[in-house]
């Protein structure tokens, strides 16, 4: 990846920042930290990875992504926004009645939203269907699935893993936001998973382990996936929740709550300095 | 009716996926491990690359679906009631529900004529489960020829359907000949006047039985076969109260939440004067046992049925 490229991703990512404390802030509610530590795989996965046309969201030959953590809304609509999908005001109508932008993703009302989720565990294996779809109907896209490290813990995660190897699907990549945090604190406390890389192994998946914020590993990651055959790929990414807004990284209390007047300033005064730090390279 | 032909509606219900599959490329049929139990195994052997184990992971199996039916084929996901239902209420109620997804859920074995399993296997629940989720279709057949026509209308509807298969052989009580099939229509199979049973699933050749025992005795029954328990056909229901005045509902689930349960609140907010009775499982368990001798234990039988009829009558014109 070029300097010049990856300085894109950065600009977008930090926009997809933006989007998240604009609309939760609007919203007085929502999901923060999710949201900021899986910034940096939204906007590559939207500005780099996806074979997607936001002129023609439901374009049948499209790649699918599926928001398995589904909670991390704002993240997601905030990088379909800043890649054309909606207008970027619509943002701040997040979780207002009317507002198509739901709380948690409604694959009907949202241009590029592919699966309505919100009940951890079952966006996977909803992207286990569409790939095992895709294959069968001879079609070569590609079938992306983000899901949270305390996502995990339900037992239809492992049943859709145990799916995607028994159908071979080398055309899905699950993706894992290992943020070390859920709701009630560290998943290490609340239910230590051990090791997640291990288990997808043990599950039959070829598994990249990669720093979640940096793009280089990204870009080697998918690249390693596009080329596996007959295994199903998972990327788990070591990431700090909140990442990007200094208060509220790796503070558990940020997972789902809303910044009052004073924090918002202080959030978006610091990704804006960041965006013109980027700009000014 | 010794001499009728009988038949499970679980296996037409594989039969159908058969002739479904030959007619349409894009039906693909997805199991839990039951495949022999719930006959999609007949879909499996004509059509074996588009059936799909999916082990013993009935929510998977649903989201799975769900996942399947984005991509724009048509998914038949099949296991007993219990856990098609039960089990994966939530992945039913969220990825296929609220995304209005065109999934269509084939669950056998409802009710407690799946017999000697016993109660963890006998489903009363789904029907109110299912008809708990907004645009969803709820149907329970009672016999061959309606079941073929049920799955194909099943296949031409777009959306969410739920279908519940029997484990027992049923008679067969339609002449295919001259019979068509329509979502949410109710059928008169027997006309009267003094009273309707409205019935689904094997209740309905339990209520022409008790239709013929009682006009011996000059009662005059309407017999009405409700497959359909959402959306149910009401002005059907309504008119069965208006010219009856007297409703027995029979159905081989709780009285909680079923057909009952829906002709109650149809008849209730209308205004129309009418009595009912609902015949069901009564807020209890079922437990193992010879499926007919249960049917009997449980009151699901065409002796109950009559029985009833006879106590509604004792309300006469007031
Ligand atoms: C089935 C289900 N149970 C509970 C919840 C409530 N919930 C929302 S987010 C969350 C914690 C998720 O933690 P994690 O997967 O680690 O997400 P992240 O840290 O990326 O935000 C919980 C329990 C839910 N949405 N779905
Ligand atoms: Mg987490």
């Amino acid at each position: 990846m070029t300097n010049e490229e990856k300085k894109q991703l950065q600009i977008a990512a930090c926009k997809v920042r933006m989007g998240v404390i604009e609309s939760v802030y609007a919203a007085k509610a929502g999901h923060p930290g999710g949201s900021l530590s899986a910034a940096d795989m939204f906007a590559y996965l939207y500005f780099k990875e996806l074979n997607i046309d936001p002129a023609d969201p439901k374009n049948p030959d499209r790649d699918r992504f599926v928001l398995s953590k589904g909670h991390t809304a704002p993240g997601l609509y905030a990088a379909l926004t800043n890649r054309g999908f909606f207008p970027v005001e619509d943002l701040k109508t997040l979780r207002q009645i009317g507002s198509y932008l739901q709380g948690h993703p409604n694959m009907n009302t949202v241009p590029g939203v592919d699966m309505s989720t919100g009940s951890l565990g079952q966006g996977i294996s909803a992207a286990c269907g569409m790939a095992l779809a895709a294959k069968h109907m001879g079609k070569t896209c590609r079938v992306y699935t983000l899901l949270g490290d305390g996502e995990i813990e339900e037992g239809e995660v492992w049943e859709a893993l145990m799916f995607a190897h028994h159908y071979k699907l080398d055309n899905l990549c699950v993706i894992i936001d290992n943020n070390g945090l859920q709701i009630d604190g560290p998943t290490k406390v609340v239910m230590d998973s051990g090791s997640i890389p291990d288990k997808l192994a043990a599950f039959g998946f070829e598994v990249a382990e990669i720093d979640g914020h940096s793009f280089d590993q990204m870009e080697a990651a998918f690249a390693r996936a596009r080329e596996t055959k007959g295994l199903p790929f998972a990327i788990v990414m070591h990431t700090t929740k909140g990442k990007g807004v200094s208060y509220m990284e790796n503070q558990v209390g940020w997972h789902g709550k809303a910044p009052n007047d004073g924090e918002y300033e202080q959030a978006m005064g610091e990704l804006r300095a960041q965006l013109a730090g980027l700009e000014a390279e | 009716m010794a001499d009728v032909k009988k038949i499970a509606t679980r296996e037409s219900y594989g039969n159908a996926l058969k002739e479904l599959g030959a007619a349409h490329e894009d039906v693909i049929v997805f199991d839990a491990d039951l495949s022999n139990a719930t006959k999609t195994n007949t879909f499996q052997k004509a059509y074996p690359d588009r059936h799909f184990n999916c082990g013993i992971a009935e929510g998977n199996m649903m989201a799975v679906a769900a996942g399947a039916a984005s991509m724009g084929l048509v998914p038949f996901a099949s296991s007993f009631a219990m856990f098609a239902a039960g089990r994966a209420f939530e992945q039913v109620r969220n990825s296929i529900g609220y995304p209005h997804l065109n999934v269509k859920i084939g669950a056998t074995h409802g009710g407690i004529s799946v017999g000697e399993d016993g109660a963890s296997h006998q489903c009363c629940e789904d029907f109110a489960l299912m008809r708990s989720i907004p645009g969803m279709v709820v149907m329970s057949p009672a016999d061959d020829v309606e079941t073929r026509a049920m799955v194909k209308a099943a296949y031409e509807h777009e959306g969410p359907v739920y279908m519940r298969f029997g484990r027992s052989a049923v008679p067969v009580i339609h002449d295919e000949a001259n019979y068509s099939f329509e979502i949410g229509k109710g059928e008169v199979l027997r006309d009267g006047a003094d009273v309707a049973v409205i019935a689904n699933g094997l209740l309905v050749a339990e209520a022409l039985e008790a239709a013929d025992t009682l006009a011996e005795q000059g009662i005059s029954v309407r017999v009405i076969n409700m497959a359909t328990i959402k959306p149910l056909d009401e002005e059907l229901v309504l008119k069965a109260a208006k010219e009856c005045g007297k409703i027995v509902t029979a159905e081989e689930h709780s009285v909680i939440g079923g057909l009952g349960e829906a002709v109650c609140a149809a008849v209730a907010e209308s205004g129309v004067p009418c009595k009912v009775k609902r015949i069901g499982v009564n807020d209890e368990f079922g437990h193992s046992g010879p499926a007919a001798a249960l049917l009997k234990q449980f009151g699901l039988s065409a002796e109950h049925i009559a029985e009833t009829v006879k106590y509604l009558m004792a309300f006469s014109a007031d």
